[in-house]
């Protein structure tokens, strides 16, 4: 099916599946119930797991397949939001515009950035991307403020030229991003019930360009190309004694990652034009790491559920504070209550870092293929019968790259 | 004038003169062998010759063209393949996937963005690399990953990665060193079936006698990085020269 083997269209139909119904799995909790804070389906939250999907989903084109490490992609991201308020400014506020531009223009980026950086290998290789982002980030924050804004962050104004529409509402106030009409922040309520779930226009364009990034990205890996580049990871030598050159494969990959990259950068502004020098930041290069490594890199579906797991982690477990837990926990006799609320407030609310840091750090050590190993293990155990090993030991080698 | 013409190359580390004003010349369709004791530079002379080195003096020239000032992959795509002392394969990936590599390189050159087919769908490759591995006796373990399988079958998979690409020069550097016997003739009987078959010029380097007195049509002994003679197998057996300087020695 679409030309893919039966276990890839499975897991290409889940995902789209998750997607589609996304507003419904990310929101089990009834509204008014205590455990709503949990809840994880307002347009906003949503938007942002599909466009991290996308980014990570991009990233692990280049690490997961050829384990060349870019410490700066962060640095794609922020081109692409950049181009893509500039296209809203100067042309209309249509995101498709925007988001063409942003995929063009980190494109070039990532042509530029990667011919130097891919002199070079290993952790040479990192610390060159690293560089140039943070380089990047330098430009964007003080030296280009012409273009960026700099630490204010580009965005709409009332004077902005925009050749294909108007520069202010006629009410005065600033158009905003949508598709042929369709405003990004458009949002239907359903409730059913003491449930509520959001359907946001926004979170379907990205939606639609996930769900095409993901397919693509499923190609990639089971195209002749792909195997070159699991070719480069695992043995370059061979490579070049076998006639191949490993600088256009390896260069190649790093251009698609960076229009992933791009892509992203472009959403977001769609979402929400507005763009800032701190999305180039250092730490932004390293969150894709992460949820690649967390979720599995090398994998297919692996960084998508990092991206989703950090994003989660972000957003819902930074929003639990004290009082929360003394309502978890008022069974307990006071003096233990407030003892085990004094034990778990360093990993909560803004401790959230410190826990994804534990969660990280366990995940590494037991599952060094993330989320996607421990899934594995997890249905190993459910059909294990010893002949049952061996015959999934060879699916594994036929697929080495899942 | 052979295919492969040495000529004078010299190549020095730091103070270690490995290989000193070397001559060689290979004739088109022979089986040429170099043997000779350890550290007489064998590998570093193959080493010249596909890119891997840069000798300090001399030129080498393939079918007429310099190779030196060439990359590695460019060197390849000339037609020369070259199987590695310790066996260089891609142990991550699987063993049909191994062989397909080079058959892809042979079709579609040094760089192609063949981004949106699928691997197993490119039956003509898979058909060849299928094929290759009957010929190598490893059909049965096309789905292992290849760095599980033990030294003698790495080798033998990287033979057949080589002859795979149909070279014009296959360099064999030490090519059953770590295989059963029964591999090892097996593997003797491959290369002569495929230099019977094919238009295809052979450099060997081997310890193991039976294997280039089987073999090869040419001998050059190497010793302290300069060839002490080139004759025929038969000559080679009775030079009193040879026999003291590598075959008394390893006897
Ligand atoms: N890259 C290098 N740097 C420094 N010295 C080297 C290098 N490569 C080889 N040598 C030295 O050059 C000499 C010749 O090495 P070479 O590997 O060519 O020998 P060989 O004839 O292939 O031996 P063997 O039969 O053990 O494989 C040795 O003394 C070796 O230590
Ligand atoms: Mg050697």
């Amino acid at each position: 099916m679409l030309g893919l083997d039966k276990k890839d269209a499975l897991l290409f139909l889940i995902v789209v599946a998750m997607v589609v119904l996304a507003p419904f799995i990310l929101n089990p909790f009834p509204t008014d119930s205590s455990l709503a804070q949990f809840n994880a389906g307002y347009p906003d939250l949503m938007q942002r797991f599909l466009i991290f999907g996308i980014f990570a989903v991009g990233f692990n084109i280049l690490f997961g397949l050829t384990g060349y490490l870019s410490f700066g992609h962060a640095a794609f991201l922020g081109v692409g939001s950049y181009a893509g308020v500039w296209m809203f400014k100067l042309l209309g506020m249509n995101v498709l515009l925007a988001i063409v531009s942003s995929v063009l223009m980190s494109a070039v980026f990532a042509v530029v950035i990667g011919y130097i950086s891919l002199r070079r290998s290993g952790i040479y290789f990192s610390i060159l991307t690293l560089a140039f982002a943070q380089m990047s980030y330098a430009l964007a924050y003080s030296v280009l403020s012409g273009i960026t804004n700099g630490e204010t962050g580009l965005q709409l104004s009332h004077n902005d030229p925009r050749v294909l529409g108007a520069s202010v509402n006629a009410d005065g106030s600033l158009p905003v991003p949508n598709l042929f009409g369709l405003e990004m922040r458009a949002t239907e309520t359903l409730n059913i019930g003491p449930w509520a779930f959001d359907f946001n226009a926004g979170y379907y364009v990205c939606a639609v360009f996930m769900i095409a990034g993901f397919y693509l990205a499923i190609r990639i890996f089971r195209s002749p190309f792909g195997m070159m580049l699991r070719a480069v990871k695992s043995n370059q030598q061979r490579m070049h004694y076998t006639g191949l050159n490993t600088r256009p494969y390896t260069l190649a990959a790093f251009v698609i990652s960076g229009m992933y990259a791009g892509l992203a950068g472009g959403l977001m502004v769609s979402m929400d034009p507005l763009a800032g020098a701190e999305r180039m930041l250092w730490t932004r290069s390293g969150e894709v790491v992460l949820m690649t490594i967390l979720g599995g890199a090398g994998t297919l579906i692996g960084p998508v559920l990092g991206a989703g797991f950090i994003k989660y982690f972000e957003n819902i477990f930074s929003k639990i504070n004290d009082n929360v837990l003394h309502g978890w926990f008022a069974f307990m006799p006071d003096g233990l209550e407030n003892a085990v609320v004094w034990i778990l407030h360093p990993f909560i609310g803004k401790g959230w870092h410190l826990t994804l840091g534990i969660l990280f750090m366990l995940v590494v050590i037991f599952l060094p293929g993330g989320l996607v190993e421990g899934g594995q293990r997890i249905m190993g155990l459910f059909r294990r019968s010893p002949k049952d090993g061996a015959k999934q030991d060879t699916e594994a080698s036929k697929h080495p790259a899942e | 004038m052979g295919i492969l013409e040495v000529k004078d190359v010299g190549k020095r580390f730091g103070g270690l003169q490995a290989l000193g004003d070397v001559n060689l010349s290979v004739q088109e369709n022979t089986c040429h062998a170099i043997i000779g004791p350890n550290g007489a530079g064998k590998s570093t002379l193959l080493n010249c010759l596909i890119g891997k080195l840069i000798p300090d003096t001399g030129s080498v020239m393939f079918a007429g063209q310099s190779v030196l000032g060439r990359t590695p992959y460019e060197i390849c795509q000339m037609g020369i393949s070259r199987v590695f002392q310790t066996p260089e394969i891609f142990g991550d990936l699987s063993v049909l996937e191994n062989m397909m590599i080079p058959i892809f390189a042979r079709r579609d050159g040094a760089f192609a963005l063949n981004a949106l087919s699928s691997v197993f769908g490119q039956k003509d490759i898979l058909e060849q690399a299928e094929h290759m591995l009957e010929e190598m006796n490893m059909a049965d373990k096309r789905h292992m990953h290849a760095a599980s399988m033990s030294r003698g079958d790495k080798r033998r998979l990287e033979i057949g990665m080589c002859l795979s690409q149909q070279p014009r020069l296959l360099l064999l550097d030490e090519p059953t060193a770590g295989m059963a016997r029964a591999d090892t003739n097996n593997t003797i009987d491959l290369l002569k079936e495929i230099k019977n078959e094919r238009d295809i010029t052979i450099a060997i380097i081997e310890h193991d006698m039976h294997v280039v007195f089987s073999l090869a049509d040419r001998i050059t002994v190497l010793a302290q990085g300069t060839p002490l003679v080139e004759d025929t197998p038969d000559k080679i057996k009775g030079h009193p020269k040879v026999r003291e300087a590598y075959l008394g020695e390893s006897a």
